[in-house]
């Protein structure tokens, strides 16, 4: 399959992963992390931590759009699903992330209209096909899915569709790394910088990364290669003592960013004041709301929406989790309370959140090498 | 809804709720067909509902997978479908050109099965109760001679061997929602795999240790209940699973795993290492089978667990599924 395949070539991948052992100083330990949820879910689905050396760690970073929204987002938006003219539709990714009374899927299996869709155009598709009713989209992402929420918005305000509203929880990526960085818990070496958002974002928004924290960053694609190459120019720029942004993922990704994404963002959306991220608290300038302008689209004007908030259970440490202070297997629920059948935190839902993506592909795995390799 | 998708819910239902209240205390595995005795002849017994949005699709309808369904359970059991009983559930309004247009499938899927539908029943209800049309067929088929199929008899060692390319049914059903804004040129796999079960036992019979046709949940969870159940590992080689182009593209774009998609006209077998060439040979033979291949072997360990190994030496767990397979947005 092109653009695919050439990405997983297995004699290139070995040859790079031989380069990485080569560059590894073996008496220092490494600290990477990867922002993005995508990445984390590359790492274990394609196996990459049994291709690297043991004293270069990952760390799972807080960049899975799911994982960080707050519990009572979830019930905000599904009591707008109560009035039976309402179709709620939301991604895939969001059906199975409980609120605190069941997740969107168990309110379709009660019979509320909750709808699959694949882009938020699918969305007003549903508006136009359904005239008698009002489609409410729940919308999540980083930057990546923002521009295509607001086209849609531009395009159902030009057509005067009055049926259609976007109840809005996207957030942005820079207030969320930065956030990690405060953290004093934390010790990092350098950042695999997320590939999506910075298709939009574009790679100059990270410089303040390399000048006040001295933290190489390399924005990185999705494939196997991808993530190997970036972490061979992060480990040359370490052994180096550099500390510069750079992008590997030049075939998608431009220096400066998309500007006719960025455009419709500012058309349609402006920053929250502050916003509650899960695991994190409240974040100032770190999401983004839907202006006066866009009103009649916008979900949260239109309807009472409760404004509920939920506390996650006490014993779950999904904020540990998110900050990449714990691995997913460190919580104490992991694997106990805590299953992809019965997720008590959104990490363990999303594919792309880490504890899902550890469960599902790794943590029998590692229980293998324990009784095969037995510690003395 | 994640108890009828065929995964970890649905055999936690059946586990839990009806074995221990319908069957008694019977130890048996779970299977795809029961096998019992009447007067001294063996039967195999099995029964399917089907259901299924939209009622027809790129290469079949409900109708063909009623039938070929029914004659697939049979035959990865170890038995010959001979019978089938029809239950057909419709709703009020349902176009009489649409419902004989199933009837149609089904007498000449049957036919192509040689099987014979020898009964049936018929019920109404509500209008938007029923998805249009539900079917259930349940099969009686006579066992294949030499033929044992106990997962308990799977010793590490053994070859994994699969049928075909995976996830062309479920990747067929999912585009023909028209919910998704691509298409690509995919047909559903429903098929007979009795043929190629025959061919495969009658070179490899005394080798042949236990089948399973991998429907909803893929290949990934049938694999997993064979691990549970014989309580070894299962180790796959991702290159040598085969995967349309078109499925792989899009489980890449929705973030879905193929392995986890459901076929309609495939089989996986555990067959003895030194009946695994033959096995393949035979395979390879037949009409419909020239894709047939090892794709991995039975290991100590992960005991219990599914992994599978990358070309470049990475490998993950592949669990079975939860719920139905959603998909991911970036």
């Amino acid at each position: 399959m092109k653009f695919v395949d050439e990405f997983r070539e297995p004699e290139l991948v070995r040859r790079t992963a031989e380069e990485i052992r080569r560059l590894v100083d073996p008496h220092r330990h490494y600290r990477l992390m990867e922002v993005c949820g995508g990445h984390t879910h590359a790492i274990y689905r394609f196996g990459l931590k049994d291709l690297l050396p043991a004293n270069i760690e990952l760390i799972h970073g807080p960049g899975c759009p799911v994982c960080v929204l707050p519990m009572g987002r979830i019930d905000d938006g599904l009591a707008l699903a109560q009035d039976p003219n309402v179709i709620f539709a939301a991604f895939g990714d969001m059906m199975r992330v409980p609120g605190a009374n069941g997740s969107p899927l168990e309110h379709k299996a009660r019979g509320m209209d909750v709808r699959i869709v694949y882009s938020p155009s699918d969305a007003l598709k549903l508006a136009k096909l359904n005239p008698d009713r009002h489609v409410v989209f729940f919308a999540i992402g980083f930057e990546t899915t923002a521009p295509s929420t607001a086209l849609t918005m531009m395009r159902a305000k030009a057509d005067g569709l009055r049926n259609f509203s976007v109840f809005c929880n996207h957030v942005t990526i820079i207030p969320a790394i930065r956030a990690i960085l405060d953290s004093p818990d934390m010790r990092l070496d350098a950042f695999i910088g997320p590939g999506h958002v910075s298709t939009v974002i574009g790679c100059r928004p990270y410089e303040w990364i390399v000048k006040n924290e001295h933290k190489p960053i390399v924005v990185s694609g999705f494939e196997p290669l991808d993530m190997l190459q970036s972490i061979v120019m992060l480990l040359h720029q370490l052994r180096n003592g550099e500390a510069k942004v750079e992008n590997q993922y030049k075939r998608v990704v431009p220096w400066e960013g998309n500007h006719a994404a960025l455009r419709a963002m500012a058309e349609v959306f402006q920053l929250r004041p502050y916003f509650e991220w899960r695991g994190l608290g409240f974040i100032s300038q770190s999401a983004l709301r839907v202006r006066d302008t866009y009103a009649d689209w916008d979900a949260e004007q239109r309807f009472e929406v409760p404004g509920v908030r939920v506390t996650d259970p006490k014993a779950a440490q999904c904020g540990e989790v998110l900050k990449g202070v714990l691995k997913p297997h460190q919580c104490k629920l992991f694997g106990r309370e805590c299953t992809p059948e019965h997720p008590i935190g959104a990490l363990m839902v999303s594919s792309e959140g880490s504890c899902a993506a550890y469960y599902n592909y790794e943590h029998r795995k590692a229980a293998m090498v324990n009784i095969l390799s037995p510690t003395a | 809804m994640a108890h009828g998708a065929g995964g970890k819910a649905s055999r936690r239902l059946v586990e839990g709720l009806f074995a221990p209240l319908l069957f008694g205390d019977s130890q048996e595995l779970l299977t795809d067909a029961a096998h019992f005795a009447i007067n001294g002849a063996q039967v195999a017994i099995t029964t399917d509902a089907f259901v299924v949005k939209p009622l027809s699709f790129p290469g079949g309808s409900i109708g063909e997978l009623a039938v070929n369904g029914t004659v697939n359970d049979l035959a990865v059991s170890g038995a010959r479908a001979e019978a089938l009983a029809v239950t057909y559930v419709l709703e009020a309004g349902l176009p009489s050109d649409v419902l004989e247009a199933e009837v149609r499938a089904m007498a000449e899927t049957a036919h192509r099965a040689n099987v014979r539908i020898i009964g049936g029943d018929t019920k109404v209800v509500e209008h938007g109760k029923a998805d249009r049309m539900y079917i259930t067929t349940t099969g009686i088929g006579s066992p294949i001679r030499g033929v044992k199929i106990d997962a308990h008899s799977v010793r590490a060692g053994d070859k994994v061997v699969l049928s075909g390319p995976v996830g062309d049914h479920g990747i067929t059903i999912l585009l023909a929602r028209g919910e998704l804004d691509f298409e690509a040129d995919l047909r559903s796999d429903t098929r007979s795999v009795l043929p190629l079960v025959e061919a495969l036992s009658h070179a490899a019979a005394p080798g042949l240790r236990w089948m399973r046709d991998p429907t909803r949940g893929g290949v990934a969870t049938s694999l997993n209940e064979l691990a549970r159940d014989c309580g070894l590992g299962v180790c796959l080689h991702e290159e040598s699973i085969p995967v349309r182009d078109a499925v792989r593209g899009a489980c890449e774009l929705l973030g879905l795993d193929p392995l986890h998609i459901a076929n309609e006209g495939q089989f996986l077998a555990i067959v003895a290492a030194e009946y695994a060439d033959a096995a393949i040979n035979a395979l390879n033979l037949a009409p419909g089978g020239e894709p047939a291949r090892i794709i991995g072997e039975i290991c100590d360990q992960p005991a219990g667990s599914v992994l599978i190994g990358t070309s470049y030496g990475g490998s993950r767990i592949i669990d079975m599924l939860v719920g139905d397979p959603l998909p991911r947005i970036c």
